[in-house]
């Protein structure tokens, strides 16, 4: 492991949450996952208190595309899966289930995390954003619109998380390069090929904002 | 089709050729309901243009339901129990904890002394389910003992790990030389193999069995040991390919709804119809009680065109249950039990006279798609260039592995692999240049012309001799080629509707599993219509519509845009038969364009295509056509497949870097060269050849799935440790494409997934052999096999 997390907690014992932080560092060092480092990254920025919190299901309040989801989750439950189940937003896809190939890839605060790889009850009072949250109004993000003039998706799965990883380097650095570009989505996996057209069409997206 | 009357047939000119460099035309036989000629696409509005993908706005924006989004009320979750040892036998098994569990809802054994309740199994690629029936024994670690179906995932899993099995262990084998030795354990006592479609290509029945090596099959024409005799030049090689893994994105996944009145299934599948039939026959219902839907597909590659063992423990648990059920493969099935491009060994042996042309070729090859059949090496031994003399044997080996099936171009990979490389080591002896050879003796005028545009494009003529760069970084350029079967599924069917509004809708169960097919379909019936293609309603991806074909074999498009357009031919005619008397012409004076219907002679004669629609006696109407035989006839026909008389194509460059310090080699560039007979949308394509060169780019550089001799386990069952490429391993990919009519159907267009990954391993192989001077004849070609070819020096 790259970065030295400290798992155990005050009595020794490795909590659910150190642990999951633990191997969400793992992979991304193993994988260079740069949304996972940022999931890991946002969860070490949490410092909630020692509340007691489950095993049963409790209520958590989500800040989602704008909106607020109160809804009760097992401790255990991932953000992936209460994105995908009570708030029906399947959008948001699992590929691994493990941070290693970044479909499950949403927004904290503007920043990429792997959903699949954070628990639901550390999300906090973040605003998390979905592929089904980035369109307004029904106008397309120029990012959305240049994946299909640019035919940047093909089966589509792993689109939603590219999508937003693309859609947050533009607010980070509004002109990448292609370097910038690859390396922003270097950590998403897709098996049909869109590589090459995702960093086209990123570049029109770019260029289409500027106007 | 029955034979039809000599006064149903007419003969038309079509376009034959290759744009801008034979374009002619050729004399054909056609129905007399088939649409007239197709000009070439530098004539048409909308074919061969890029319209936009037609689902590309619901994909951008997470509102398309893949399979693994569904949710239907009352849903069940189910797991599998899977087997912990490679090769087992099951004494006995105890389900009434799990069934006590009071979230499981309902429990099936699929392997063992109660698996009655498995259905027979009728797909060929699933040979090893067949015998769970007969003989409870696990013959790899991972295969599916039983499944649970419960209130939640996590009830589900619970009700797995309360399901007690008594194992005997039993002795196995998971390397393919390990098991053709003698002594090895066995995988099969015995074994009834009925003919059929295996892994990479066709089973023949009544093959010997010795050991756990199943053959020969055998193929041959004229004398091969004469030709060796008479040949000036031979090369003889031996070549290793990996095991590469489908890696779907979206795993393998079912949802079953079995109800009284019939079964409805959503499945992540690339062959809705094929699947249905499976389904009508696995459990006993009539065609019309069952219906499968797709409406997104998360990638398949040749890995989701069967029911599988998955899909038939979800519709019984459904039926069990009695509520709908959901089974989805987590990542590490997936990459265990969901198939893949099995493993071969092959030597290869070639003879040439002085001038290049090719006397006598020899293939032995050995293959193993784990338990299940048919790891052949396909047919670009025998069919990619002239040769009269050639003879074959192929053997399947049969390890303790799951089985593998169909992936991208099934045989061909791995021949292509062998072949492209012999060749280019034959032109090295004889001195010529590796395009220079192929000229002499490849017959097709598609990748001549796809040699020479491609060999511009790189720069061929910058090409330096085999490892005459100094220095640590070492750069090198090749190319190989491509053959692949244009296939056409006759029982491919589809309806274009008229609604009285003036929409329109083009219906058939054909699917759309990221290629494109939905596109192409709006894109045809709007040329044929005079509208635009977002004018046109694609519904797909359910049985409930006519009957299509399978997305496998790149016969998708062959096989569904020639009767697509047959029907908005027929509607289209119908639609001008309501508007002649209107406009006071001859219907057969009228034609549909720009969103209107026109008189030729005298175009002020026009209405709007919904002003036609209006005049419609009933809400709407309908024409239904199936695919009609090709208008040449067909090469080959076995059932509803044919293979048209022309092959599909492809030549790919590839520009490589070799760090012979770290063995690092990177893809700095491919150029593409592609036919594909009419190309319909050029974005598409170039989207799907981007994968093919990826997924070759992998299969050289990066992937393999690699099993445990100690413990039978896959190591690297996941997407960290089975490396796929990402985009930093992406190179520049220039796709070129010709026009190559044929005059065979109404849209004459074919396809391209296969052969878009055929020619790039070979063609990496061969310049890394350009850069080092030193050829790999294993993949996969990653750091340590270029090392430790360096360091074995030139060979």
């Amino acid at each position: 492991m790259r970065r030295s997390v400290n798992m155990e907690d005050s009595r020794g014992r490795i909590s659910r949450r150190s642990f999951l932080r633990g191997t969400g560092a793992a992979a991304a060092g193993a994988a260079a996952l740069e949304t996972a480092l940022a999931s890991v990254a946002e969860a070490a920025a949490d410092v909630a208190g020692p509340r007691v919190v489950g095993p049963d299901a409790a209520p958590i309040t989500l800040r989602v595309n704008g909106a607020t989801r109160t809804i009760m989750v097992e401790p255990r439950t991932t953000l992936a899966e209460v994105l995908r189940g009570p708030l029906d937003l399947t959008g948001t896809k699992i590929g691994c289930d493990r941070g290693a190939c970044s479909a499950c890839t949403v927004l904290l605060e503007g920043a990429p995390v792997a959903s699949c790889s954070i628990l639901a009850i550390d999300v906090g009072d973040r605003a998390i954003t979905t592929i089904e949250g980035l369109a307004r109004d029904g106008v397309l993000h120029p990012v959305q619109a240049a994946f299909i003039a640019h035919d940047a998706l093909q089966c589509g799965f792993c689109t939603p998380g590219l999508v937003l990883s693309c859609a947050a380097l533009l607010e980070r650095i509004p002109n990448p390069t292609e370097a910038e570009i690859k390396a922003a989505i270097s950590g998403h996996l897709c098996r049909c090929g869109v590589y090459p057209h995702v960093v086209e069409a990123v570049l029109a997206a770019a260029q289409a904002r500027r106007g | 089709m029955a034979a039809q009357p000599q006064d149903s047939l007419r003969r038309e000119l079509l376009p034959s050729g290759i744009a801008g460099v034979s374009l002619a035309q050729v004399e054909r036989t056609v129905a007399a309901d088939e649409a007239p000629p197709l000009a070439p696409n530098a004539d048409l509005t909308l074919i061969g243009k890029s319209a936009p993908r037609w689902n590309g706005r619901e994909k951008v924006t997470g509102a398309v339901r893949f399979t693994t989004d569904i949710a239907l009320p009352r849903m069940l979750h189910a797991r599998l129990l899977r087997a912990p040892l490679p090769h087992a036998r099951i004494r006995a098994i105890d389900t009434s904890a799990a069934e006590r569990h009071p979230g499981v809802c309902a429990v099936h054994v699929i392997l063992g002394p109660r698996g009655g309740g498995t259905a027979s199994v009728s797909a060929d690629e699933d040979m090893e389910a067949t015998r769970r029936v007969e003989e409870p024994v696990a013959l790899y670690a991972g295969m599916a003992v039983a499944a649970v179906a419960a209130v939640s995932p996590e009830a589900a899993e619970q009700g797995v790990r309360l399901i007690k099995v008594d194992w005997q262990p039993l002795p196995f084998v998971v390397d393919m030389d390990d098991a053709r030795a003698a002594g090895a354990p066995v995988v099969f006592e015995k074994l009834h193999v009925q003919a059929g479609f295996g892994a990479s290509g066709l089973v023949t029945a009544g093959l010997p069995l010795n050991g756990n090596v199943r053959g020969p099959a055998t193929d041959a024409r004229g004398d091969a040991a004469a030709g060796f005799a008479a040949a000036d030049v031979v090369v003889e090689g031996e070549y290793r390919t990996q095991v590469q893994s489908h890696c779907c994105m979206e795993p393998h996944g079912i949802v079953a709804d079995w109800r009284a009145d019939g079964l409805t299934v959503y499945m992540s599948t690339q062959y809705t119809a094929g699947v249905r039939e499976e389904l009508a026959r696995s459990f006993g219902l009539p065609l019309n009680r069952v219906r499968v839907i797709v409406d997104a597909m998360g990638g398949g590659f040749g890995s989701k065109s069967t029911l599988g063992y998955y899909g038939l423990a979800a519709v019984a648990l459904s039926r069990q249950a009695g509520a709908p059920v959901r089974l989805v493969l987590d990542r590490h099935e997936e990459q265990v039990d969901s198939g893949y491009r099995p493993a071969t060994w092959q030597r290869l042996r070639i003879g040439a006279r002085r001038d290049g042309s090719l006397n006598a070729i020899s293939l032995l090859s050995y293959g193993s798609a784990g338990t299940a059949l048919g790891a052949g090496v396909g047919n670009v031994a025998s069919r990619l260039y002239t040769c009269a003399n050639y003879e074959e044997a192929h053997y399947d080996v049969f390890i303790n592995a799951g089985p593998g099936c169909a992936m991208r171009a099934p045989g061909a990979v791995p021949g292509a692999f062998a072949l492209e490389q012999a060749i280019d080591e034959l032109a090295e002896k004889l001195g010529m240049d590796p395009i220079a050879l192929r000229d002499r003796i490849d017959a097709s005028p598609a990748r001549r012309e796809e040699r020479r545009i491609g060999a511009e494009r790189i720069g061929w003529n910058l090409r330096h001799a085999a490892g005459a760069e100094t220095g640590p970084i070492k750069t090198g350029l090749g190319m190989a080629q491509s053959l692949w079967g244009a296939n056409v599924q006759i029982n491919s069917a589809c309806e274009v509707r008229v609604l009285r509004d003036g929409s329109v809708e083009v219906r058939s169960s054909v699917q759309d599993i990221g290629t494109g097919t939905g596109t192409v379909l709006a894109q045809v019936v709007a040329e044929e219509l005079g509208l635009r293609p977002e004018d046109v309603a694609v519904r797909i991806g359910d049985t409930d519509f006519p009957a299509g074909p399978g997305s496998g074999g790149s016969r998708a498009t062959a096989s569904i845009t020639p009767p697509a357009r047959n029907a908005a031919y027929q509607v289209c005619r119908q639609l001008c038969a309501l508007a002649a008397p209107i406009l006071g012409v001859e219907a057969d004076d009228l034609e549909a364009r720009g969103g209107r219907i026109v008189s030729r002679s005298d175009p002020a004669r026009a209405m709007a295509f919904r002003d036609a629609a209006a005049k419609m006696r009933t809400e709407q109407f309908a024409v239904l056509a199936s695919r009609a035989d090709d208008y040449a006839g067909f090469r080959a026909r076995m059932g509803d497949a044919a293979a048209a008389r022309n092959d599909l194509g492809g030549v790919h460059f590839a520009a490589v870097t070799v760090d012979t310090e770290s063995g690092l080699v990177r893809l700095e560039r491919v150029v593409a060269a592609h036919d594909c007979g009419r190309p319909m949308n050029p974005a598409q394509i170039e989207s799907q050849v981007h994968g093919g060169v990826l997924q070759g780019l992998g299969y050289a550089l990066l992937e393999e799935r690699v099993l445990d001799r100690q413990t039978g386990h896959v190591v690297n069952a996941d997407l960290e440790r089975y490396k796929l490429p990402g985009a930093h391993e992406a190179p520049q990919i220039d796709v070129l494409l010709i026009e190559n009519y044929q005059g065979f159907s109404a849209t004459d267009a074919y396809g391209v997934a296969e052969p878009a990954t055929i020619p790039t391993a070979p063609a990496i192989a061969n310049a890394i052999y350009n850069a080092i001077g030193v050829r790999l004849r294993a993949l996969p070609m990653n750091r340590a096999a270029i090392l430790a070819a360096l360091a074995a020096g030139r060979t």
